[in-house]
């Protein structure tokens, strides 16, 4: 029975039973998203208001659902951790407003004082993990809980009673602990959001110029070869910053927003092209994973939205949205950073480590560094993701900015159809916004439908508990179920195997 | 030097260092004038609050479900349980013929409708546990969490009558209920054996709008306050966990307990000896919940105060911690690892606070203190078993 329904699975299978796949594997989403098509439509809102706010929220979360992902690759789960990541930017962004530091040289601070601290912490919750194998989520939610009691005791008693520390700004009258909110108002406030194109454009361009003299220095020094490939993408680079003095474009660029007109297709012209690439790529021999179909739709798929933004009454409402340019970038480039990850050895290594341990180790990868780095990793992105949330919401809650990112983040990327051991960007990002659409409607459907907002602010309490025990329960059913049928061995590393091989086949 | 490494084993570091700790904050309250008699009190009464909660964590840890955060299920049962018990006597005619018993009553009402829910709930949440074997403690917490969020919806639908539970205006339950007319310190406060009580009721039941009862001198012995001197002993509420915990070493005695036990121990070998597991793992969270839907009412009736909506969110870590900081481990618990837990941890709580408050003005201090040891000692023992997880 199971030897057919195997053999089916890898063949050939009809359409309604993809269909019915596709249906089973997005079922959370799919839920989801009804749910707030439903509260939606309750509660009567704008959807103008709706939507710019989904994309002011997605500009604030993104960045931290996707620091999930890594400890996921990993095999350690959901990082409940993260919140770790949260406090070291709290403690380096007080530290930062305390100082006075301003502007965005005072946000370049922040990032340098909370980035040691988040490799210091995301290390020794690593090696902690290292002692709690298979207990990963449990052990980061708790720790989550007790370094928030660590961080209340730094800010509550230390901050002003040891450490001194006595601006009456930020410190309560009786000169111990700090307050519960600061305003970051004129300091850091919107130092992230209101960075103009240009200076995008000299920045990417510095670090090019740094990245390529980094590389002819190395050649000179006969470290590394200097490949054509180099000169033309520092070309380019330069190119591109060039055409920035042209007073035709220039005048466009001192703009710190981009109008979702033109953001929507650039990303679908993206969508495309990269399809492109995959049909090129695979046009003899197919990669484990891809499909031609899929591949076709989603251009088509991209043509079709491109061609609906036409549609007078869509294209008023698109142009509605403005979008932060630089936290969009910062989320474009962490969702490159996820997929070139998996591309490198580390990243390999990570998903061997999280199939199996046993033959992880077996094939002479170090286990415990290798999950060690995952999270060192996650932590650092979940401090910057915190650095771009606080800039963004403009007042820093002190005891309470926190305390729920594990929470929703974790909650959010369960949205978006990702399980404890499989998690994409494109789940993270479907995830965050669903996840934050609901969270926009449902006080105002509640108050609809109950004549109580706080109805609907507890259902979506409710909602975010709610997915992550629904998943995680359906995880370890799932998991059990694998264990009792010999038909499904736990410990096949089969994907990153024939990965791997693949690899191997395009070096040679 | 192996002696006092023996030692250190044998007593277990975490709780050397917390029992140092409680018997140096002793001293120092002490020291810093604090009135002893209103301390050791206070110590007593915290202990026996708290400690039927965490009574709770025994059967299911024995039968083998790990640490149970999903504790506040029962706690919701709990909470339900006394919430209708207080609606149905607040719109019940009996009051008014009962006189002193009416509290009595409402308290068994709220007793007897609490445990029926959390068995059930209980054995349903057995059932699902047996499907996530391995990653119980995990899904427990957010069932947990769950629960208590889904019962926030439902405290702020509700439409009772009672004044003491409902806010004065539109709809909806209170965060904190005052159990003063209704069962609130029978057990645990001698003040209520010398004043009368006024119970309200319902204006639909009698025009009077409440009554005055007083409870009957004979039953005072259930709360001594000692020679006057301030030092009271809740011999009421040290009966009744004494009889809860009598009801469980009795129950792990039975052979059905040992099953239960042996459930817990070795699962592999009890199925080969023919006793069905997952029934006794579905009996063991059953049991759980249904303490803790007990321990929480008896919580309330201490505490004078029933706190709906999201105030026992954390008490499933609280209970947790209680428990391993007493020297249970993920897979074995006795009752006297609660004894010594729940004494140890509440113990700090309550000396801490009027001890810091000498020392320093942050009032937030004991709070604090109670995450960083709770979760601390939690952290502690699931480093100690591989995570607790594995088998």
């Amino acid at each position: 029975m199971n030897q057919n329904k195997r053999l089916t699975l890898e063949t050939k299978d009809s359409f309604a039973d993809r269909l019915k796949t596709l249906l089973f594997d997005n079922k959370v989403m799919i839920v989801f998203a009804l749910l707030c098509y439903g509260a939606f439509v309750v509660s009567g809102s704008q959807i103008e208001t709706v939507l710019s706010e989904v994309f002011t929220r997605i500009a604030r979360n993104g960045f931290t659902v996707l620091a999930l992902l890594i400890p996921v690759f990993a095999g350690m789960g959901l990082n409940f951790g993260i919140v770790i990541g949260a406090i070291a930017a709290q403690i380096a962004v007080f530290a930062t407003v305390y100082w006075r530091f301003t502007g965005f040289g005072g946000m370049m601070l922040a990032v340098a004082l909370a980035t040691p601290m988040a490799i210091l912490f995301g290390y020794l919750v690593g090696k902690l993990f290292n002692k709690m194998k298979g207990a990963e989520m449990i052990a980061g939610l708790i720790l989550g809980y007790f370094a928030d009691g660590l961080y209340q005791l730094l800010f509550l008693v230390l901050i002003g009673g040891v450490i001194p520390a006595t601006d009456p700004r930020f410190i309560i009258d009786g000169g111990m602990g700090v307050k519960n909110a600061i305003d970051l108002t004129g300091s850091l406030k919107y130092t992230l959001d209101r960075v103009q194109i240009i200076d995008l454009a000299l920045g990417l361009f510095i670090i090019i110029a740094v990245i390529t003299a980094g590389k002819l220095i190395l050649h000179l020094r006969k470290k590394r070869s200097f490949e054509h490939k180099d000169w033309i993408i520092f070309a380019v680079v330069a190119v591109i910053y060039g055409l920035t003095y042209l007073p035709a474009i220039e005048k466009h660029l001192f703009a710190d927003r981009v109008n979702l007109i033109v953001a929507l297709p650039l990303f679908l012209a993206f969508v495309a092209l990269r399809n492109l690439y995959h049909l090129y790529r695979n046009r003899k021999t197919a990669m484990p994973g891809f499909s031609r179909t899929r591949s076709i739709f989603m251009i088509v798929l991209a043509g079709v939205v491109f061609g609906l933004t036409y549609v007078p009454r869509l294209e008023a409402l698109i142009m509605s949205v403005n979008l932060p340019v630089l936290p969009f970038i910062l989320i474009a480039g962490l969702c490159a950073f996820n997929n070139g990850l998996l591309n490198t050895r580390l990243g390999q290594n990570m998903r061997t480590v999280g199939q199996s341990q046993t033959v992880a180790a077996a094939s002479g990868i170090d286990v415990d560094r290798t999950r060690v780095i995952a999270m060192v990793l996650s932590t650092v992105l979940a401090c910057w993701g915190q650095l771009i949330y606080l800039q963004n919401i403009g007042t820093f809650s002190t005891y309470g900015a926190h305390l729920q990112i594990g929470q929703f983040a974790v909650a959010a990327l369960l949205v978006g159809g990702a399980s404890v051991s499989k998690a994409t960007n494109k789940q993270a990002l479907i995830g965050v916004t669903l996840f934050h659409l609901l969270f926009i409607i449902a006080p105002q459907a509640g108050r609809e439908l109950f004549g109580d907002a706080m109805v609907g602010e507890y259902f979506r309490v409710f909602v975010s508990y709610g997915v992550i025990a629904l998943s995680l329960a359906m995880h370890a059913w799932q998991r059990k179920i694998r264990k009792e049928d010999p038909e499904f061995p736990d410990e096949v590393p089969s994907k990153p195997a024939t990965a791997l091989a693949h690899k191997v086949k395009e070096a040679d | 030097m192996t002696g006092v490494r023996k030692f250190v084993n044998s007593v277990g570091l975490p709780r050397l260092i917390i029992g140092i700790f409680f018997i140096a904050l002793i001293i120092s309250g002490l020291a810093l004038g604090l009135n002893p008699q209103f301390l050791f009190s206070d110590i007593i009464r915290r202990w026996l609050m708290y400690s039927i909660l965490v009574l709770a964590m025994v059967p299911g840890v024995q039968s083998g479900i790990g640490l149970n955060f999903g504790i506040s299920l029962g706690v919701v049962s709990g909470l339900v349980g006394v919430v209708i018990a207080m609606e149905v006597a607040f719109n019940g005619g009996w009051f008014l013929h009962l006189g002193a018993a009416a509290a009595w009553l409402s308290l068994l009402l709220a007793l007897v409708i609490a445990i029926v829910i959390a068995a059930l709930v209980g054995a349903a949440y057995g059932l699902l546990l047996n499907r996530v074997k391995g990653s119980e403690m995990t899904v427990s917490t957010y069932v947990g969490f769950s629960s208590i969020a889904m019962m926030n919806i439902v405290w702020v639908i509700l439409n009772f009558k009672n004044g003491q539970l409902r806010w004065p205006i539109g709809r909806g339950l209170r965060n904190t209920a005052s159990l003063q007319e209704s069962f609130g310190g029978l057990l645990s406060d001698p003040r209520i054996y010398e004043t009368a009580r006024s119970i309200t009721i319902s204006p639909e039941v009698s025009d009077v709008g409440s009554i005055k009862v007083k409870q009957p001198a004979g039953l005072s012995f259930l709360a001594i306050d000692v020679a006057d001197s301030g030092f009271i002993l809740p011999l009421g509420l040290i009966l009744v966990f004494a009889l809860c915990c009598l009801v469980v070493w009795l129950f792990f005695r039975s052979k059905t307990g040992v099953a239960l036990s042996a459930a817990g121990e070795n699962e592999l070998f009890t199925r080969a000896n023919g006793i069905n597991v997952d029934r006794m793992r579905i009996l063991g969270t059953s049991i759980s919940t249904v303490f803790g839907a007990v321990g929480i009412i008896i919580y309330a009736q201490t505490y004078g105060f029933l706190q709906l909506y999201n105030a026992p969110l954390m008490m499933g870590f609280t209970a947790v911690a209680s428990i391993l900081l007493g020297g249970a481990t993920v897979t074995r618990a006795r009752i006297s690892n609660v004894i010594i837990g729940t004494l140890l941890f509440q113990g700090i709580l309550t000396v801490a606070l009027p001890v810091a408050n000498q020392l320093v003005n942050v009032s937030a201090l004991p709070e604090v203190m109670r995450m960083i040891i709770s979760n601390g000692i939690i952290l502690y023992a699931l480093s100690k078993t591989k995570g607790g997880n594995q088998r």
